[in-house]
């Protein structure tokens, strides 16, 4: 097969894959009796059409951004985490118990504690499937996806039975303190004069931004980044060269579960101020399409996170004011991933003789 | 815990437990023939609804079958297009698909009856009733084994004895026929069965399509018999259940039986708390019995208790030498 240059391969190839599912959710948008243009036309004026709806894109590309991250750490040392959404449920424990804690006197030392406490959180959940996969090769897949349910359970018994207060009925703890309220894009000075004081986008924005350029740098600009890299491209060369599969396995794994913990700030401080049930709301999932529609690349993630924040949100506005369902989203959301993870081979073969067909007339 | 409470406990273990063991011997056709499927789950989603719908527009639960088996076959073609065509990763190919059939189920449920994502109520012919078997009300004045034999044996739905008799059955397949021989060994070493000049191809095909119909058949028994129609989300998991069965069965189909009855239970026991505190004199948080078939899995994983080894060539797309 011949192979495809590198920009189709870094852009051409996502693009199709994202044209591909488009198209088919169009023809379910047609085939349920819905109009697929009035469907674009409300998702992008809800999506990006008003400051108000950037104030809930950036919101959730925030959290896609952290779990985009976290499957892309752990894709580099050639393990799969399907655990984020698991791995963000407990980070969202941490942010509680570390804000719940303290009556915090300002915002940003509950922010930096309470990010500690995430991907500590975060981390301990990955730490058993890394330590099984490393020790004992256990199916890392199988062992994260366990830990998912095993999770939601804890999730539920801690709000349940320890962390709901006194004569609260819904399952949830109690609100955090006030030193502990992250401002959102309405209360910081410069962004105000945008956004409202209504929307959930807030500064753990800028904090995932920042664990782009960290986990790049680390990748990239590291000793254990190039040897995440190294073994994940080649475990017995990796091995040869004096690398550790246990240290490999168990760093990458402990990362990627502290990154995916992490966005519990911006969901559980950031915008509901209390831990409830299901807090991820199935952001860790999106991590895998964000990470596979990226490529794998701290900058590919972004974007594709910003992506997916806008669909989310899009795909909201489109459940509110179209007869569509909001399911759609989930339906377009399997398509890119099983476009860009699965059928990658597919969406090549269709490009390469376009490819073929140019270098001839050349 | 007394008999009849036993009993009770017993035939819901039963009624619980097949969904899972029809999926956990679905995914053990393909994962015996190479092909991992984490999509059990959204085969059977897909399966439900589909059974649902038609059996609440035709009023025949054996129409809605066919439907089911149909809806699940299709996403076993992707699957198969996927991972054995395009050689792609299964496991993404898996977890995409789940993604799609949670989107898809409620769309299309919600198009066609505008009921929240459900479909109507099934009565009568189309749902799959409960069957006495013969013997069931001469034998149930006989102490012990007459209520044994007549809630736990009998009175359950036709696709309940379908899927216990899947368990010989597929024993039998793989154990005592050729195909049986070909379709292990396609999952151990490819290469061999190609040089013996069999279809790699065909063989991974045909067990990937015999996953759809069995995770047909688990979906139609959730709507048409479990409950009385389509519900959005209401496999609820039952896909990885099976998934973590298939381990702790160690990819064997009488151990499968085993292990999908024991999930069973742990799922009747767990819609039935009076029953534990009654019986342990302890409370034991619902969340921790929803959270017990997911942490054995994780121990037999481990391999503390009796290692589970998958077949060798499980994951790995096949690409013939040229």
């Amino acid at each position: 097969m011949t192979k495809l240059p590198t920009w189709a391969d870094l852009v051409l190839v996502p693009f199709i894959s994202l044209l591909l599912a488009a198209v088919i959710s169009a023809i379910v948008i047609l085939a349920i009796g819905g109009d697929p243009i009035e469907a674009v036309t409300v998702m992008v004026d809800g999506a990006i059409g008003s400051p108000y709806g950037w104030g809930y894109t950036l919101y959730y590309t925030t959290s896609f951004i952290f779990t985009g991250l976290a499957v892309t750490v752990a894709y580099h040392a050639g393990q799969f985490n399907i655990g984020g959404e698991g791995q963000a449920q407990l980070g969202g424990l941490g942010v509680a118990l570390v804000c719940l804690a303290l009556p915090w006197p300002h915002w940003s030392l509950a922010l930096v504690a309470a990010t500690a406490g995430a991907a500590l959180f975060g981390a301990a959940w990955a730490a058993i499937p890394a330590w099984l996969q490393a020790k004992r090769g256990s199916h890392i897949v199988i062992t994260t996806i366990m830990f998912n349910y095993i999770g939601a359970a804890f999730i539920v018994y801690m709000l349940v039975e320890v962390l709901r207060p006194v004569g609260q009925m819904d399952p949830a703890s109690a609100r955090f303190p006030e030193g502990a309220k992250l401002p959102n894009f309405g209360q910081i000075p410069g962004l105000d004069l945008i956004f409202s004081n209504k929307v959930p986008a807030n500064v753990s924005f800028f904090a995932a931004v920042a664990a782009c350029f960290a986990v790049w740098a680390l990748l990239w600009r590291t000793k254990l980044g190039y040897e995440i890299r190294a073994f994940g491209k080649s475990e017995s060369a990796a091995r040869y060269a004096g690398i550790s599969p246990v240290k490999v396995i168990m760093l990458a794994m402990l990362i990627s579960g502290g990154l995916a913990g992490m966005m519990a700030i911006n969901n559980v401080m950031g915008e509901s101020e209390r831990l409830v049930q299901n807090a991820s709301e199935g952001a860790g999932f999106i991590g895998i399409a964000v990470a596979l529609m990226g490529r794998n690349h701290p900058f590919g993630v972004f974007l594709a996170a910003l992506l997916f924040g806008f669909l989310y949100q899009g795909g909201a506005e489109m459940g509110l004011w179209t007869t569509i369902p909001i399911e759609l989203r989930l339906l377009l959301q399997g398509l890119v991933i099983l476009f860009t993870g699965a059928l990658d081979t597919m969406v090549r073969m269709m490009l390469v003789p376009f490819f073929r067909l140019a270098r001839g007339a050349v | 815990m007394d008999y009849a409470t036993l009993i009770e406990v017993l035939g819901s273990t039963l009624r619980l437990g097949t969904p899972l063991l029809l999926a956990c011997l679905a995914g053990l056709y393909s994962e015996r023939a190479g092909i991992f499927d984490i999509g059990l789950e959204g085969k059977m989603l897909m399966a439900a609804m589909a059974s649902g719908a038609v059996a609440a527009m035709t009023g025949s639960a054996w129409l809605g079958l066919g439907a089911g088996i149909v809806a699940s076959l299709i996403f076993a073609l992707i699957h198969g297009l996927a991972s054995i065509t395009f050689r792609g990763n299964q496991l993404i190919s898996g977890v995409a698909l789940n993604f799609v059939a949670s989107g898809a189920t409620v769309l299309i449920s919600q198009t066609l009856f505008h009921q929240g994502g459900r479909t109507p109520p099934l009565t009568g012919d189309a749902r799959f009733q409960a069957i006495t078997l013969p013997g069931a009300e001469a034998l149930a004045s006989v102490p012990y084994f007459g209520p044994f034999y007549a809630k736990v044996i009998s009175g359950h739905s036709l696709l309940v004895y379908i899927a216990l008799a899947a368990v010989p059955l597929t024993w039998w397949l793989l154990y005592r026929t050729r195909f049986g021989l070909r379709l292990r060994a396609v999952g151990e070493n490819p290469e061999s069965v190609d040089t013996a000049g069999v279809s790699v191809i065909g063989l991974r095909y045909t067990a990937v399509m015999l996953t759809g119909v069995l995770c047909g058949i688990a979906g139609a028994y959730m709507a048409t018999s479990l409950q009385a129609g389509f519900g959005r989300e209401m496999t609820a998991g039952r896909g990885y259940i099976a998934l973590a069965a298939l381990i702790f069965a160690k990819w064997r189909p009488w151990y499968a039986l085993g292990a999908t009855m024991l999930f069973g239970f742990l799922q009747a026991i767990a819609l039935r708390p009076d029953v534990i505190e009654g019986t342990l004199h302890m409370k034991i948080p619902v969340s921790a019995l929803d959270a017990l078939p997911y942490i054995l899995t994780v121990i037999v994983l481990a391999g503390f208790v009796g290692r589970a080894i998958p077949p060798r060539a499980g994951g790995q797309p096949y690409v013939k030498e040229r």
